[in-house]
Order: C-alpha cells, then sequence, then structure tokens
C-alpha cells in the first residue's frame, strides 16, 4: 500500500470534512433551537458564494472585506427567512415548515439565475497558491486554507455555545422552550440568533467550497450530503455535526481514492445505515436523560 | 396594604373553544404568601400562566378581564419583559433543564435580571439556602433526585431576584420530608427576601399553615376565599380539601355528600 497516497488523501478528506462539519454545525444550530430541518441551507450557501463574487470579483474588494460581507450577507439572509417565513409557521405541523424551505430553496435558486445568470462561474483566487508539503506530503493549498478558515469558525461557535450566556440560552430554550421563556429568555429572539448564527457558518463554506468547486445556481445541492452528515453525527448535537463531517469527508475522499468515484455513495449510506441501526439518534444526538 | 398583582374577573379560553377560568379574582397583598386551592382541573396552573404569559404557547388567550402586576396591565408586556419587571412562574412539574449542568441552569435565569451582570453574586444565595445544589453544580441537572430538581427550580427564581413568585405545586411527587423542607425554605425566602408569593397546591394543609390567605377554586372561578386561619376553620374547607371526616368521626355517606356538592354548587 502506497502510505503517501494514503496520508495524503487523508488529509484532503479532513480537510473537505471540516468544510462539511460546518455547514452541518449551520444545520444543527437551527434544528436545535428551532427544530426546524432547513432544507434551503445549501442555497443560503450559494447565495453567499455569490455574494462574495459580487464583492470581490465584479466590486473588486479586498477579500478580506469581501468574505466578512459575504457571511453576513448569509446570516441576514437567515435571519430574515426566519423573521417572514418560519416565524409564522410556528405550531404547524413539522411537514409544513420543512415544505416551506423546500420552496424556498427554489426561490433561492430562481433569484440566483435572475440576478447572476444560470451560468458556471469562478470565483476569484483569494487563498494564497503555493502548494503545501507537510515533510513530503502535498496538500493542494486551497483545500488546506479553507479547511483551516472552516476549523476557524467551527472553533470559534463550539467556544461560544458551550461557554458563553448566549449559548446557555441556545442549549436551555432547545431543551425546554416554556421554562426558557419563564427564565425571561426571549425565545424569538434566540431562533433569530440561531437562524443567523447558522445561515452565517453555511455563508462561509459556500464561499470555501466554491472556491474550489466554482458556482452556480445549482450548487446548493449539495448540502444534501450534509444531511447525512447530520444524520450521523445526531441532529441536535454540535460535537456529532464536528466528528460526522470530518468522518463523512474522510470516507468519501478514501473510497474515492482508493475504491473508485462511484463507490462513494454506497460506502457512505451503508455507514449511515449501520450507525442508525446501532444508534437511532446518531453518534451524539440527545437521547432522554433516564434518572435511576 | 399595597397590592402586588391584582386578578380581576378574567376569563381564560383554550383553542378559542374550551373554556377554563369562568370571571376568576384574587389578590396579592405585597410581601405575603397567598395560597390558591383547589382540586385536579379547577384551573390553578391556567391561572399562574395567565398571569405571566405563558398561555400564548399552549393556545390559550385571556377573553375577559384585566391583570395588573405592579399597576401595569400585564397583557402589555411579552412573558420575557414581565421577568424582568420582576414577575417568576415556577412552572408545575419543575421544569429544569436537563442536559444542562445546575450551574448553567442557574446562568440561564440570569436574563431574568435587568442588565444579568451583578448574576454571579446571587448564585450564592441560591447555594446558602439550598447547599445541596452547590455540591452538584457540575452535574447535569437531569441526573438530579426530584427533590433536587424541585429547588434547582426554586433556586433559579432565587437568581432573578424577583418580587412576586409563583410556585406551582412545588410539593408534586415529592417525599413528605422533602416537602416539608422546601416550604420551609419557601417561607424564609418570603421573610428574609421580602418576596410575595402566590403558592398554588394540591396539599392544602401545607399550603394553609404557611400562607396569610387563601382561595379555593372550582371549575374555573373562586368558590371561597379567607384568611389562612379562617379557612382552615371552615368545615367544608376542613371536610373537603384538609381530609377531616365528618364530626363524630365516621365516614358520611354518600348520599351526604352528593347532598353537599348541590349545596356547594347552589351557594357558588
Amino acid at each position: 500500500m502506497d502510505w503517501l497516497f494514503f496520508f495524503e488523501s487523508s488529509i484532503a478528506g479532513l480537510a473537505t470534512g471540516a468544510i462539511y462539519s460546518l455547514v452541518a454545525l449551520g444545520f444543527v444550530i437551527i434544528y436545535k433551537a428551532t427544530r426546524v430541518i432547513n432544507f434551503a441551507i445549501g442555497e443560503i450557501m450559494m447565495i453567499s458564494a455569490y455574494l462574495f463574487l459580487t464583492f470581490a470579483g465584479i466590486l473588486e474588494w479586498h477579500p478580506l472585506i469581501a468574505l466578512p460581507l459575504a457571511m453576513l450577507g448569509g446570516g441576514l439572509l437567515g435571519s430574515v427567512t426566519e423573521k417572514l417565513i418560519i416565524r409564522p409557521m410556528l405550531g404547524e405541523s413539522p411537514i409544513s415548515v420543512v415544505m416551506v424551505t423546500i420552496g424556498l430553496s427554489s426561490i433561492l435558486v430562481g433569484a440566483a439565475q435572475i440576478i447572476w445568470g444560470p451560468g458556471p462561474r469562478i470565483l476569484p483566487d483569494f487563498l494564497p497558491r503555493a502548494p503545501i508539503f507537510i515533510g513530503e506530503l502535498y496538500v493542494s493549498s486551497k483545500i488546506a486554507y479553507s479547511a483551516l478558515i472552516a476549523i476557524g469558525l467551527l472553533v470559534c461557535y463550539l467556544i461560544y455555545f458551550r461557554f458563553s450566556r448566549g449559548g446557555v440560552a441556545l442549549r436551555a430554550t432547545a431543551s425546554d422552550q416554556a421554562a426558557a421563556f419563564s427564565m425571561g429568555i426571549s425565545v424569538p429572539k434566540v431562533f433569530n440568533y440561531a437562524w443567523f448564527f447558522g445561515s452565517m457558518a453555511a455563508a462561509l463554506a459556500g464561499v470555501l467550497v466554491a472556491a474550489s468547486g466554482g458556482l452556480s445556481p445549482y450548487s446548493g445541492s449539495m448540502a444534501l450530503s450534509i444531511l447525512v452528515v447530520v444524520i450521523f453525527g445526531g441532529l441536535d448535537s454540535l460535537t456529532g455535526a464536528l466528528v460526522g463531517g470530518l468522518l463523512v469527508g474522510w470516507l468519501e475522499t478514501m473510497t474515492g481514492a482508493f475504491l473508485g468515484g462511484e463507490y462513494k455513495m454506497l460506502t457512505i449510506f451503508t455507514l449511515l445505515t449501520f450507525v442508525l441501526v446501532l444508534k437511532p439518534y446518531g453518534l451524539f444526538g440527545t437521547k432522554e436523560i433516564e434518572r435511576l | 396594604m399595597e397590592t402586588i398583582l391584582e386578578i380581576n374577573n378574567i376569563e381564560v379560553v383554550y383553542n378559542k373553544a374550551v373554556q377554563v377560568l369562568r370571571g376568576l379574582s384574587l389578590t396579592v397583598p405585597k410581601g405575603t404568601i397567598v395560597a390558591l386551592l383547589g382540586s385536579n382541573g379547577a384551573g390553578k396552573s391556567t391561572t399562574l400562566k395567565a398571569v405571566s404569559g405563558l398561555l400564548d404557547i399552549e393556545d390559550g388567550e385571556v377573553a375577559d378581564g384585566k391583570i395588573t402586576f405592579k399597576g401595569r396591565d400585564v397583557a402589555l408586556d411579552s412573558p420575557d419583559k414581565l421577568v424582568r419587571r420582576g414577575l417568576f412562574h415556577v412552572m408545575e412539574g419543575r421544569h429544569v433543564f436537563e442536559d444542562l449542568t445546575v450551574e448553567e441552569n442557574l446562568t440561564a435565569a440570569t436574563y431574568a435580571k435587568k442588565g444579568g451582570a451583578g448574576a454571579r453574586a446571587s448564585f450564592a444565595l441560591v447555594y446558602e439556602y439550598f447547599p445541596r445544589l452547590k455540591d452538584r453544580r457540575k452535574g447535569l441537572a437531569g441526573y438530579l433526585s426530584g427533590g433536587e430538581q424541585q429547588m434547582l427550580a426554586v433556586g433559579r427564581s432565587l437568581v432573578a431576584a424577583p418580587d412576586l413568585i409563583m410556585l406551582d405545586e412545588p410539593s408534586l411527587g415529592l417525599a413528605p420530608l422533602l416537602v416539608e423542607e422546601i416550604f420551609e425554605i419557601i417561607v424564609r425566602i418570603n421573610r428574609e427576601q421580602g418576596t410575595s408569593m402566590l403558592l398554588v397546591e394540591q396539599n392544602a394543609a401545607l399550603a394553609l399553615a404557611v400562607s396569610s390567605y387563601g382561595y379555593i377554586m372550582e371549575n374555573g372561578k373562586v368558590v371561597i376565599d379567607g384568611t389562612s386561619d379562617e379557612l382552615m376553620k371552615n368545615e367544608d374547607v376542613q371536610e373537603f380539601y384538609l381530609g377531616a371526616s365528618g364530626d363524630d368521626g365516621e365516614n358520611r355517606s354518600y348520599r351526604e355528600i352528593k347532598h353537599y356538592k348541590r349545596r356547594k354548587r347552589w351557594l357558588s
């Protein structure tokens, strides 16, 4: 076995996985707080990538300004979505809410086509291009830097939700809404923040994915594989999103490298089936606490 | 005496169809403990939810009447704002955040304070009243015993330093000794912090022992009210809520109870 190739593929896989983790995190934050499965998250990624294209490519602003602006734009898109579309649906059946997010994703695809045109676009290069060598291992610079940026935001989020007061408010709302209300926590505000921060994570991931893979109004469909990640890790677990993303990213790349691209889906869904049989709530999903 | 909470003739309807409260009125004077008693389904919890604004979540609505807290209509404020004005509702069944630690539960309650900055200091107050919580402050609240969870629920209200605490059945599902312990602390909080309390209970004897005034409700309205001493001496209350049997010590026959029920309805 070619160990060099193995390690190179592993690193590439984990790097892809870090971006999966980021999208999954966005997904999980929204689900945890609001119990809404957000099928439009891929389209939020796509729109944010187009925003970056507009700021950095068309207006030619510096990427260090364009990237935060694109993330902010994605976050605001999420926040507005929550306020205008999701909040009126509060208390309706979960299926209706899911349908609304699916509808929203088509609207966003249409909007992107109208504004930016239907053809594929290429983002301006903003990541350093020199290849990176770790010892003898070669890592594509784009992948390595995107992974580092993604991991940076992931760490910020995990620390924030673990230790800050705002994180406590989010987890309290997830645990018991009525009690959170009675505690003076403004639940609608928590919902809105969750959509904002969740979409912002997705926005960064969207730009990073488009930076190496190109961009079209249909790019958002990649988020469907994120659904695998979150089911894998547990719908409501931030740790699950992180681990699930890395694992699925790694496995996908390794399968592609050693067995061939056509086996990717097969391996991942086989593993997903096994995990769900053994742990129906995903690897880290909450089960109800049983007192002894 | 200054009143802190005044409920005036309210009617509450769930799902625009089911009427639960029919013209309920009560008053909580400042600094006192008032007991609200009644059997299952009388509308006690609904009354508290109507005050704290948690009815909305359950599709309930105050259809008529008015509730004023510290001189301001509660309908004007959202539930979280009411909490910050000093009205804390300790819900029935404890409702601790099970997958948060004890300390995080208390941190969540700091949202009930304005600013929330001085919150650290008042954790000490919570631990002073409930030393047991201090020992378990890093543990998940879900793994606490029922009594400890109730202590945590009351403890969270202390963090907020409210003017009025509404307690919904703090004795629910607890061993008698624990119930006594919790009630002692409730009385202490009332005395030492000057917090007014509206106490909903099934355990009428205990509730009347700690309160100064009591209301007994049935079918969505108050049927008897009076000072706790008066209520404890009242024959009907003794028989139906304090569990005393007839004067001669024998069990009353079914016929007499039915007769009593007819009389009671007619009176109310």
